[in-house]
Protein backbone atom coordinates (compact mmCIF):
# COMPACT_ATOMS: atom_id res chain seq x y z
CA UNK A 1 0.00 0.00 0.00
CA UNK A 2 1.25 3.44 -1.16
CA UNK A 3 2.30 5.47 2.04
CA UNK A 4 1.05 9.09 2.50
CA UNK A 5 2.56 11.77 5.08
CA UNK A 6 0.05 13.95 6.88
CA UNK A 7 0.88 16.43 8.54
CA UNK A 8 -1.31 17.82 11.39
CA UNK A 9 -1.52 21.39 13.26
CA UNK A 10 0.13 23.49 14.07
CA UNK A 11 -3.56 25.08 13.97
CA UNK A 12 -5.43 21.80 14.38
CA UNK A 13 -9.05 21.24 15.87
CA UNK A 14 -8.02 17.80 17.23
CA UNK A 15 -5.56 19.05 19.57
CA UNK A 16 -6.32 21.71 22.30
CA UNK A 17 -2.88 23.91 21.68
CA UNK A 18 -1.13 24.23 18.70
CA UNK A 19 1.87 21.74 17.46
CA UNK A 20 3.11 20.07 14.46
CA UNK A 21 3.10 16.74 13.53
CA UNK A 22 4.21 14.64 10.56
CA UNK A 23 2.47 11.45 10.44
CA UNK A 24 3.74 8.70 8.01
CA UNK A 25 0.43 6.78 7.20
CA UNK A 26 -0.05 3.52 5.24
CA UNK A 27 -3.87 3.50 5.14
CA UNK A 28 -5.48 4.05 8.51
CA UNK A 29 -2.44 2.84 10.34
CA UNK A 30 0.54 5.03 11.82
CA UNK A 31 4.33 3.90 10.58
CA UNK A 32 5.76 6.76 11.70
CA UNK A 33 5.24 9.92 13.10
CA UNK A 34 7.32 12.78 13.69
CA UNK A 35 7.25 16.08 16.31
CA UNK A 36 7.89 18.99 15.11
CA UNK A 37 8.66 21.97 18.31
CA UNK A 38 8.72 25.64 18.16
CA UNK A 39 5.47 26.88 17.50
CA UNK A 40 4.38 27.87 20.73
CA UNK A 41 8.08 28.97 21.97
CA UNK A 42 7.43 32.28 24.10
CA UNK A 43 11.56 32.95 25.14
CA UNK A 44 10.53 33.06 29.02
CA UNK A 45 13.88 31.37 30.36
CA UNK A 46 15.55 34.51 28.59
CA UNK A 47 13.56 37.12 29.72
CA UNK A 48 14.19 35.86 32.87
CA UNK A 49 17.13 37.09 32.64
CA UNK A 50 16.25 40.95 32.32
CA UNK A 51 14.40 40.80 35.69
CA UNK A 52 14.78 40.03 39.73
CA UNK A 53 13.93 36.92 41.15
CA UNK A 54 10.58 38.53 42.87
CA UNK A 55 8.94 39.25 39.10
CA UNK A 56 10.99 36.01 38.04
CA UNK A 57 8.29 34.23 40.14
CA UNK A 58 5.65 35.39 38.49
CA UNK A 59 6.86 34.95 35.01
CA UNK A 60 7.84 31.64 35.32
CA UNK A 61 4.51 30.87 36.83
CA UNK A 62 2.71 31.83 33.51
CA UNK A 63 4.69 29.19 31.94
CA UNK A 64 1.48 26.71 32.57
CA UNK A 65 -1.87 27.76 32.98
CA UNK A 66 -2.86 24.62 34.81
CA UNK A 67 0.60 23.41 36.68
CA UNK A 68 1.30 27.21 37.39
CA UNK A 69 2.33 26.57 41.16
CA UNK A 70 4.55 23.22 40.05
CA UNK A 71 6.59 26.04 38.12
CA UNK A 72 6.51 28.98 40.38
CA UNK A 73 7.82 26.25 43.46
CA UNK A 74 10.17 24.21 41.63
CA UNK A 75 11.96 27.84 40.87
CA UNK A 76 11.35 29.00 44.16
CA UNK A 77 13.03 25.99 45.81
CA UNK A 78 16.09 26.41 43.64
CA UNK A 79 16.31 29.90 44.73
CA UNK A 80 16.08 29.03 48.56
CA UNK A 81 18.41 26.27 47.81
CA UNK A 82 21.12 28.54 46.64
CA UNK A 83 20.70 31.28 49.05
CA UNK A 84 20.69 29.29 51.95
CA UNK A 85 17.26 30.18 52.94
CA UNK A 86 14.83 27.84 54.69
CA UNK A 87 11.18 28.29 54.79
CA UNK A 88 9.26 27.24 57.90
CA UNK A 89 7.55 24.18 58.34
CA UNK A 90 4.10 25.67 57.91
CA UNK A 91 4.71 27.06 54.50
CA UNK A 92 5.70 23.91 53.29
CA UNK A 93 3.21 22.29 54.46
CA UNK A 94 0.83 25.13 52.52
CA UNK A 95 3.00 24.74 49.24
CA UNK A 96 2.14 20.77 49.36
CA UNK A 97 -1.52 21.33 50.24
CA UNK A 98 -1.73 23.79 47.35
CA UNK A 99 0.28 21.67 45.27
CA UNK A 100 -2.11 18.18 45.67
CA UNK A 101 -4.98 20.48 44.74
CA UNK A 102 -3.47 21.79 42.16
CA UNK A 103 -3.04 17.57 41.19
CA UNK A 104 -6.56 17.05 41.65
CA UNK A 105 -7.78 20.01 39.26
CA UNK A 106 -5.36 18.86 36.56
CA UNK A 107 -6.03 15.11 37.02
CA UNK A 108 -9.79 16.29 36.79
CA UNK A 109 -9.34 18.44 33.95
CA UNK A 110 -7.51 16.11 31.98
CA UNK A 111 -10.47 13.23 32.58
CA UNK A 112 -12.66 15.61 30.74
CA UNK A 113 -10.25 15.97 28.06
CA UNK A 114 -9.72 12.83 27.86
CA UNK A 115 -13.51 11.96 27.92
CA UNK A 116 -14.03 14.80 25.44
CA UNK A 117 -11.35 13.24 22.88
CA UNK A 118 -13.06 9.78 22.90
CA UNK A 119 -16.56 11.13 21.89
CA UNK A 120 -17.49 10.95 25.99
CA UNK A 121 -18.69 14.12 26.42
CA UNK A 122 -20.87 13.11 29.36
CA UNK A 123 -17.77 12.31 31.67
CA UNK A 124 -16.69 15.66 30.18
CA UNK A 125 -18.98 17.70 31.42
CA UNK A 126 -19.46 15.89 35.13
CA UNK A 127 -16.00 15.77 35.88
CA UNK A 128 -15.52 18.96 34.67
CA UNK A 129 -18.12 20.24 36.86
CA UNK A 130 -16.47 18.65 39.80
CA UNK A 131 -13.58 20.09 38.92
CA UNK A 132 -15.26 23.58 39.51
CA UNK A 133 -15.15 22.02 43.69
CA UNK A 134 -11.26 22.06 43.55
CA UNK A 135 -11.12 25.35 41.86
CA UNK A 136 -12.66 27.29 44.30
CA UNK A 137 -10.95 25.71 47.01
CA UNK A 138 -8.09 27.82 45.51
CA UNK A 139 -10.08 30.76 44.71
CA UNK A 140 -10.88 30.77 48.83
CA UNK A 141 -7.23 29.72 50.07
CA UNK A 142 -5.20 31.89 47.14
CA UNK A 143 -7.44 34.01 46.20
CA UNK A 144 -7.19 33.10 42.41
CA UNK A 145 -8.46 30.12 40.27
CA UNK A 146 -5.60 29.58 38.64
CA UNK A 147 -1.81 31.77 38.95
CA UNK A 148 -2.08 31.83 42.34
CA UNK A 149 0.79 33.71 42.94
CA UNK A 150 1.08 31.56 46.38
CA UNK A 151 5.16 31.46 46.38
CA UNK A 152 7.50 33.45 47.44
CA UNK A 153 11.36 33.02 47.97
CA UNK A 154 11.75 31.97 51.82
CA UNK A 155 7.77 30.82 52.24
CA UNK A 156 4.39 31.51 51.09
CA UNK A 157 1.86 34.31 50.60
CA UNK A 158 -0.82 33.14 52.65
CA UNK A 159 -1.51 31.16 55.01
CA UNK A 160 -4.96 28.70 55.51
CA UNK A 161 -7.19 29.64 58.78
CA UNK A 162 -9.37 27.00 60.40
CA UNK A 163 -12.32 28.36 58.29
CA UNK A 164 -10.58 27.63 55.55
CA UNK A 165 -9.24 24.28 56.21
CA UNK A 166 -12.79 22.96 57.29
CA UNK A 167 -14.12 23.82 54.01
CA UNK A 168 -11.10 21.94 52.54
CA UNK A 169 -12.11 18.96 54.64
CA UNK A 170 -16.06 19.20 53.46
CA UNK A 171 -14.51 19.67 49.90
CA UNK A 172 -12.04 16.81 49.85
CA UNK A 173 -14.89 14.46 51.11
CA UNK A 174 -17.08 15.34 48.22
CA UNK A 175 -14.62 14.91 45.81
CA UNK A 176 -13.89 11.40 47.40
CA UNK A 177 -17.17 9.90 46.87
CA UNK A 178 -17.29 11.49 43.17
CA UNK A 179 -13.81 10.31 42.54
CA UNK A 180 -15.09 6.55 43.69
CA UNK A 181 -18.65 7.24 41.47
CA UNK A 182 -15.74 7.77 38.45
CA UNK A 183 -13.27 4.82 39.58
CA UNK A 184 -16.68 2.90 38.65
CA UNK A 185 -17.14 3.98 35.72
CA UNK A 186 -13.88 4.01 34.45
CA UNK A 187 -13.58 0.48 35.45
CA UNK A 188 -17.12 -0.28 33.96
CA UNK A 189 -18.77 2.03 31.30
CA UNK A 190 -17.69 -0.53 28.33
CA UNK A 191 -17.52 2.97 25.85
CA UNK A 192 -14.22 3.85 28.03
CA UNK A 193 -12.67 0.92 28.42
CA UNK A 194 -13.29 -0.69 24.91
CA UNK A 195 -12.03 2.52 23.27
CA UNK A 196 -8.89 3.33 25.58
CA UNK A 197 -7.66 -0.38 26.18
CA UNK A 198 -4.56 -1.35 23.79
CA UNK A 199 -4.12 2.07 21.95
CA UNK A 200 -1.03 4.18 22.65
CA UNK A 201 0.82 1.07 23.26
CA UNK A 202 4.15 1.70 25.74
CA UNK A 203 6.65 -1.20 26.83
CA UNK A 204 8.09 -0.97 30.08
CA UNK A 205 11.09 -0.98 28.31
CA UNK A 206 10.91 1.45 26.11
CA UNK A 207 9.16 3.87 28.78
CA UNK A 208 12.44 3.35 30.66
CA UNK A 209 14.94 3.87 27.21
CA UNK A 210 12.69 7.10 26.61
CA UNK A 211 13.08 8.83 29.85
CA UNK A 212 9.23 8.76 30.25
CA UNK A 213 7.76 10.60 32.89
CA UNK A 214 4.73 11.12 35.44
CA UNK A 215 1.50 9.23 35.16
CA UNK A 216 2.75 7.97 31.71
CA UNK A 217 5.65 6.08 32.97
CA UNK A 218 3.33 4.94 35.87
CA UNK A 219 1.03 3.42 33.53
CA UNK A 220 3.88 1.04 32.25
CA UNK A 221 4.82 -0.62 35.37
CA UNK A 222 7.91 1.71 36.81
CA UNK A 223 6.99 3.31 39.86
CA UNK A 224 8.81 6.74 39.23
CA UNK A 225 7.44 9.71 41.25
CA UNK A 226 9.66 12.55 42.46
CA UNK A 227 7.58 12.97 45.90
CA UNK A 228 8.78 9.35 47.14
CA UNK A 229 12.71 9.20 45.42
CA UNK A 230 13.92 12.61 46.35
CA UNK A 231 10.83 14.44 48.55
CA UNK A 232 10.84 18.17 48.68
CA UNK A 233 8.32 20.52 50.70
CA UNK A 234 6.41 18.19 53.25
CA UNK A 235 6.28 14.97 51.33
CA UNK A 236 8.62 13.45 53.65
CA UNK A 237 6.23 13.95 56.34
CA UNK A 238 3.47 12.13 54.52
CA UNK A 239 2.61 8.35 53.71
CA UNK A 240 1.04 7.78 50.43
CA UNK A 241 1.40 5.27 47.58
CA UNK A 242 2.92 5.66 44.26
CA UNK A 243 -0.22 4.28 41.59
CA UNK A 244 1.50 2.12 39.06
CA UNK A 245 -0.36 0.05 36.69
CA UNK A 246 0.80 -3.02 34.00
CA UNK A 247 -1.60 -2.13 31.13
CA UNK A 248 0.74 0.40 29.38
CA UNK A 249 -1.69 2.38 27.39
CA UNK A 250 -4.44 5.18 27.42
CA UNK A 251 -7.05 2.74 30.31
CA UNK A 252 -3.56 2.92 31.81
CA UNK A 253 -2.95 6.19 31.89
CA UNK A 254 -6.48 7.16 32.67
CA UNK A 255 -6.71 4.80 35.89
CA UNK A 256 -3.44 6.01 37.04
CA UNK A 257 -4.47 9.30 37.51
CA UNK A 258 -8.07 8.25 38.92
CA UNK A 259 -6.46 6.45 41.41
CA UNK A 260 -3.88 9.09 41.95
CA UNK A 261 -7.06 11.35 43.02
CA UNK A 262 -7.43 9.60 45.81
CA UNK A 263 -3.69 9.43 47.08
CA UNK A 264 -4.19 13.39 46.78
CA UNK A 265 -7.43 13.68 48.74
CA UNK A 266 -5.37 11.26 51.59
CA UNK A 267 -2.21 13.78 51.56
CA UNK A 268 -4.45 16.98 52.11
CA UNK A 269 -6.59 15.47 54.93
CA UNK A 270 -2.88 14.20 56.74
CA UNK A 271 -1.41 17.80 56.09
CA UNK A 272 -4.27 19.57 56.87
CA UNK A 273 -4.64 17.47 60.10
CA UNK A 274 -0.80 18.14 61.37
CA UNK A 275 -0.13 21.27 60.09
CA UNK A 276 1.97 22.71 62.42
CA UNK A 277 2.00 26.38 64.15
CA UNK A 278 4.34 29.13 63.44
CA UNK A 279 5.05 31.66 60.59
CA UNK A 280 4.52 31.52 56.90
CA UNK A 281 7.91 32.95 55.36
CA UNK A 282 11.33 34.11 56.65
CA UNK A 283 13.29 37.13 55.27
CA UNK A 284 14.79 36.16 52.26
CA UNK A 285 17.53 38.49 50.96
CA UNK A 286 16.68 40.93 47.59
CA UNK A 287 20.08 39.83 45.83
CA UNK A 288 20.85 36.23 46.33
CA UNK A 289 24.78 34.92 46.50
CA UNK A 290 26.08 33.81 43.48
CA UNK A 291 25.44 29.96 42.81
CA UNK A 292 24.22 27.38 41.11
CA UNK A 293 20.99 24.93 42.01
CA UNK A 294 18.30 22.20 39.88
CA UNK A 295 15.35 21.74 41.22
CA UNK A 296 13.01 18.54 41.22
CA UNK A 297 9.42 18.35 41.19
CA UNK A 298 6.94 16.03 40.53
CA UNK A 299 3.92 17.65 38.55
CA UNK A 300 0.85 16.60 37.56
CA UNK A 301 2.31 15.65 34.26
CA UNK A 302 5.62 13.94 35.34
CA UNK A 303 8.58 15.71 36.42
CA UNK A 304 9.63 18.92 36.24
CA UNK A 305 13.33 20.28 36.24
CA UNK A 306 14.33 23.98 36.91
CA UNK A 307 18.35 24.99 36.84
CA UNK A 308 19.26 28.29 38.07
CA UNK A 309 22.53 30.16 38.01
CA UNK A 310 22.85 33.17 40.04
CA UNK A 311 25.82 35.79 39.91
CA UNK A 312 24.83 37.75 43.51
CA UNK A 313 22.89 40.46 41.43
CA UNK A 314 19.02 40.75 42.17
CA UNK A 315 18.76 38.90 38.57
CA UNK A 316 19.11 35.34 37.40
CA UNK A 317 22.21 34.45 35.31
CA UNK A 318 20.44 31.85 33.25
CA UNK A 319 17.10 29.53 34.48
CA UNK A 320 16.60 26.59 32.16
CA UNK A 321 13.24 24.75 32.64
CA UNK A 322 12.67 21.54 31.20
CA UNK A 323 8.89 20.58 31.58
CA UNK A 324 7.65 17.12 32.13
CA UNK A 325 5.76 17.25 28.67
CA UNK A 326 9.27 17.39 27.03
CA UNK A 327 10.69 14.31 28.50
CA UNK A 328 6.92 12.05 27.11
CA UNK A 329 7.22 13.94 23.84
CA UNK A 330 9.97 11.03 22.67
CA UNK A 331 7.96 8.48 23.46
CA UNK A 332 4.62 9.98 21.85
CA UNK A 333 6.93 8.35 18.40
CA UNK A 334 6.41 5.07 19.53
CA UNK A 335 3.17 5.11 20.87
CA UNK A 336 1.67 6.18 17.46
CA UNK A 337 3.53 3.77 15.63
CA UNK A 338 0.87 0.68 14.46
CA UNK A 339 -1.89 2.65 15.65
CA UNK A 340 -4.44 3.74 13.70
CA UNK A 341 -4.77 7.74 12.46
CA UNK A 342 -8.41 8.10 14.49
CA UNK A 343 -6.26 7.41 18.06
CA UNK A 344 -4.10 10.19 17.11
CA UNK A 345 -5.68 12.74 19.26
CA UNK A 346 -6.33 10.56 22.59
CA UNK A 347 -2.79 8.94 22.19
CA UNK A 348 -1.65 12.44 22.59
CA UNK A 349 -4.06 13.55 25.12
CA UNK A 350 -2.66 10.93 27.19
CA UNK A 351 0.36 12.06 28.08
CA UNK A 352 -1.57 15.25 29.23
CA UNK A 353 0.95 17.04 26.62
CA UNK A 354 1.24 21.38 27.90
CA UNK A 355 3.12 22.40 24.58
CA UNK A 356 3.55 26.25 25.73
CA UNK A 357 5.45 24.59 28.40
CA UNK A 358 7.89 21.92 26.29
CA UNK A 359 8.38 24.52 23.80
CA UNK A 360 12.02 25.58 22.40
CA UNK A 361 13.74 26.82 19.36
CA UNK A 362 16.73 24.46 17.98
CA UNK A 363 19.61 25.96 16.17
CA UNK A 364 20.48 23.81 12.94
CA UNK A 365 23.93 23.84 12.24
CA UNK A 366 26.29 22.74 8.99
CA UNK A 367 25.34 24.33 5.64
CA UNK A 368 26.61 28.04 6.91
CA UNK A 369 23.08 27.58 8.75
CA UNK A 370 24.94 28.04 11.79
CA UNK A 371 25.56 31.99 11.34
CA UNK A 372 23.54 34.21 14.36
CA UNK A 373 20.96 36.46 13.01
CA UNK A 374 20.22 39.82 14.54
CA UNK A 375 16.91 41.79 14.36
CA UNK A 376 17.67 43.94 10.93
CA UNK A 377 18.45 40.80 8.97
CA UNK A 378 15.33 38.95 10.09
CA UNK A 379 13.07 41.87 9.96
CA UNK A 380 14.42 42.08 6.36
CA UNK A 381 14.07 38.56 5.51
CA UNK A 382 10.06 38.81 6.69
CA UNK A 383 9.57 41.54 4.72
CA UNK A 384 10.89 39.89 1.72
CA UNK A 385 9.02 36.83 2.81
CA UNK A 386 6.08 38.74 2.66
CA UNK A 387 6.94 40.37 -0.48
CA UNK A 388 6.77 37.42 -2.41
CA UNK A 389 3.07 36.60 -1.02
CA UNK A 390 2.28 39.76 -2.19
CA UNK A 391 1.61 41.61 0.96
CA UNK A 392 4.32 44.65 1.60
CA UNK A 393 5.26 46.11 5.21
CA UNK A 394 8.34 47.84 4.16
CA UNK A 395 6.49 50.95 4.56
CA UNK A 396 4.68 50.48 8.02
CA UNK B 1 -15.90 -5.91 20.82
CA UNK B 2 -18.80 -5.32 23.03
CA UNK B 3 -22.17 -6.72 21.47
CA UNK B 4 -25.08 -4.40 22.32
CA UNK B 5 -26.41 -6.90 24.90
CA UNK B 6 -23.60 -6.51 26.41
CA UNK B 7 -23.31 -2.64 26.54
CA UNK B 8 -24.80 -1.01 29.67
CA UNK B 9 -24.35 2.86 29.76
CA UNK B 10 -23.30 2.96 33.61
CA UNK B 11 -23.63 6.96 33.51
CA UNK B 12 -27.12 7.10 32.03
CA UNK B 13 -28.95 6.77 35.85
CA UNK B 14 -26.37 9.95 36.69
CA UNK B 15 -27.56 11.93 33.39
CA UNK B 16 -31.24 11.54 34.22
CA UNK B 17 -30.78 12.36 38.26
CA UNK B 18 -29.38 15.93 37.28
CA UNK B 19 -32.44 16.74 35.17
CA UNK B 20 -34.14 17.66 38.44
CA UNK B 21 -31.31 19.19 40.31
CA UNK B 22 -30.40 22.28 39.85
CA UNK B 23 -28.18 24.09 37.43
CA UNK B 24 -23.98 23.92 38.91
CA UNK B 25 -23.38 27.12 36.73
CA UNK B 26 -23.56 30.53 37.93
CA UNK B 27 -26.53 33.16 36.68
CA UNK B 28 -23.62 35.88 35.70
CA UNK B 29 -24.25 38.84 35.51
CA UNK B 30 -27.47 38.90 37.09
CA UNK B 31 -26.06 36.82 40.25
CA UNK B 32 -23.21 38.02 41.11
CA UNK B 33 -20.31 35.58 42.44
CA UNK B 34 -19.24 36.21 46.48
CA UNK B 35 -15.67 37.00 46.06
CA UNK B 36 -12.90 35.62 48.52
CA UNK B 37 -11.55 37.17 51.61
CA UNK B 38 -7.76 36.88 49.39
CA UNK B 39 -9.19 37.74 46.38
CA UNK B 40 -6.78 39.93 44.30
CA UNK B 41 -8.95 42.72 42.09
CA UNK B 42 -8.12 46.45 41.28
CA UNK B 43 -5.43 47.89 43.22
CA UNK B 44 -5.91 50.92 45.21
CA UNK B 45 -3.70 53.97 46.62
CA UNK B 46 -3.19 55.97 49.58
CA UNK B 47 -0.92 59.20 48.64
CA UNK B 48 -0.83 59.95 52.26
CA UNK B 49 0.78 56.95 53.34
CA UNK B 50 3.31 56.49 50.10
CA UNK B 51 6.98 57.64 50.99
CA UNK B 52 7.75 57.65 47.39
CA UNK B 53 10.52 54.70 47.82
CA UNK B 54 9.28 53.10 44.44
CA UNK B 55 9.74 48.95 45.73
CA UNK B 56 6.50 48.70 43.95
CA UNK B 57 7.86 49.71 40.83
CA UNK B 58 10.77 47.42 40.97
CA UNK B 59 8.70 44.05 41.59
CA UNK B 60 5.99 45.00 39.54
CA UNK B 61 6.51 41.61 36.71
CA UNK B 62 4.74 43.69 34.27
CA UNK B 63 5.64 47.46 34.97
CA UNK B 64 2.29 48.48 35.32
CA UNK B 65 2.71 50.94 38.01
CA UNK B 66 4.39 54.34 38.11
CA UNK B 67 4.57 56.01 40.86
CA UNK B 68 5.87 59.96 40.26
CA UNK B 69 6.04 62.98 42.29
CA UNK B 70 3.26 65.80 42.57
CA UNK B 71 3.97 69.81 42.52
CA UNK B 72 3.35 69.20 46.81
CA UNK B 73 6.44 68.49 48.25
CA UNK B 74 6.19 64.44 49.49
CA UNK B 75 3.21 63.79 47.98
CA UNK B 76 3.19 61.20 45.23
CA UNK B 77 0.99 60.42 42.78
CA UNK B 78 -0.15 56.16 41.24
CA UNK B 79 -1.25 55.32 38.35
CA UNK B 80 -1.35 51.58 37.38
CA UNK B 81 -2.51 49.63 33.66
CA UNK B 82 -4.89 47.88 34.03
CA UNK B 83 -4.58 46.44 30.75
CA UNK B 84 -1.07 45.50 31.81
CA UNK B 85 -1.85 44.16 35.62
CA UNK B 86 -1.13 40.88 36.75
CA UNK B 87 -3.24 41.55 39.76
CA UNK B 88 -0.75 39.33 41.46
CA UNK B 89 -1.01 41.65 44.04
CA UNK B 90 2.84 41.72 44.91
CA UNK B 91 3.07 45.61 45.14
CA UNK B 92 0.42 45.31 47.84
CA UNK B 93 3.44 42.62 49.54
CA UNK B 94 6.10 44.91 48.35
CA UNK B 95 5.16 48.53 50.09
CA UNK B 96 6.65 49.07 53.03
CA UNK B 97 3.83 51.69 54.05
CA UNK B 98 0.96 49.92 53.27
CA UNK B 99 0.30 52.77 50.86
CA UNK B 100 -1.15 50.20 48.51
CA UNK B 101 -4.42 47.42 48.79
CA UNK B 102 -6.52 45.48 47.26
CA UNK B 103 -10.07 45.08 46.40
CA UNK B 104 -12.91 42.84 45.46
CA UNK B 105 -13.82 44.99 42.11
CA UNK B 106 -13.44 42.89 39.47
CA UNK B 107 -15.48 43.95 36.70
CA UNK B 108 -12.64 46.64 34.95
CA UNK B 109 -13.99 45.93 31.20
CA UNK B 110 -14.57 49.66 28.98
CA UNK B 111 -14.78 51.10 26.28
CA UNK B 112 -11.29 52.65 24.65
CA UNK B 113 -7.56 52.18 26.13
CA UNK B 114 -8.05 55.28 28.39
CA UNK B 115 -10.42 53.77 30.92
CA UNK B 116 -7.46 51.63 31.20
CA UNK B 117 -5.14 54.10 33.14
CA UNK B 118 -6.19 53.88 36.93
CA UNK B 119 -4.72 57.16 38.08
CA UNK B 120 -4.78 57.38 41.75
CA UNK B 121 -3.65 61.18 43.43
Amino acid sequence: MARIKVPIGPQHPALKEPESFNLVLEGERIIDAEVKLGYNHRGIEKACESRNITQCIYLIERICGICSHSHSTTFVQAVEEIAGVEPPPRALYIRTIIAELERIHSHLLWLGVAGHEVGFDTLFMYSWRDRETVMDLLALITGNRINYGMNKVGGVRRDIDSEQARLILESIDLLTERTEYYIKVAVNESTLKVRLAGVGKLPRETALSLGAVGPTVRASGIPRDIRKDDPYAAYDQVDFNVITNEYADVFGRTLVRIYELLESYQIIRALIQNLPDGPIAVKAPRKIPAGEAVSRYEAPRGENIHYVRTNGSEFPERVKVRAPTLANLASIREMLKGGFLADFPIVIAAIDPCFSCADRMIRLSGDGKDALWDWERLRNYSIDWYKLRGIDFSNR
Amino acid sequence: MVSPKKFRPRMLREVIGTLVKAPATVNYPLEKPETPKSFRGRIVFDSKLCVGCKMCMRDCPSGAIRIEPTEVEKRFKCAISLDRCLFCAQCVDSCPRKALATTPEFELTCFGRKGFQDLHK
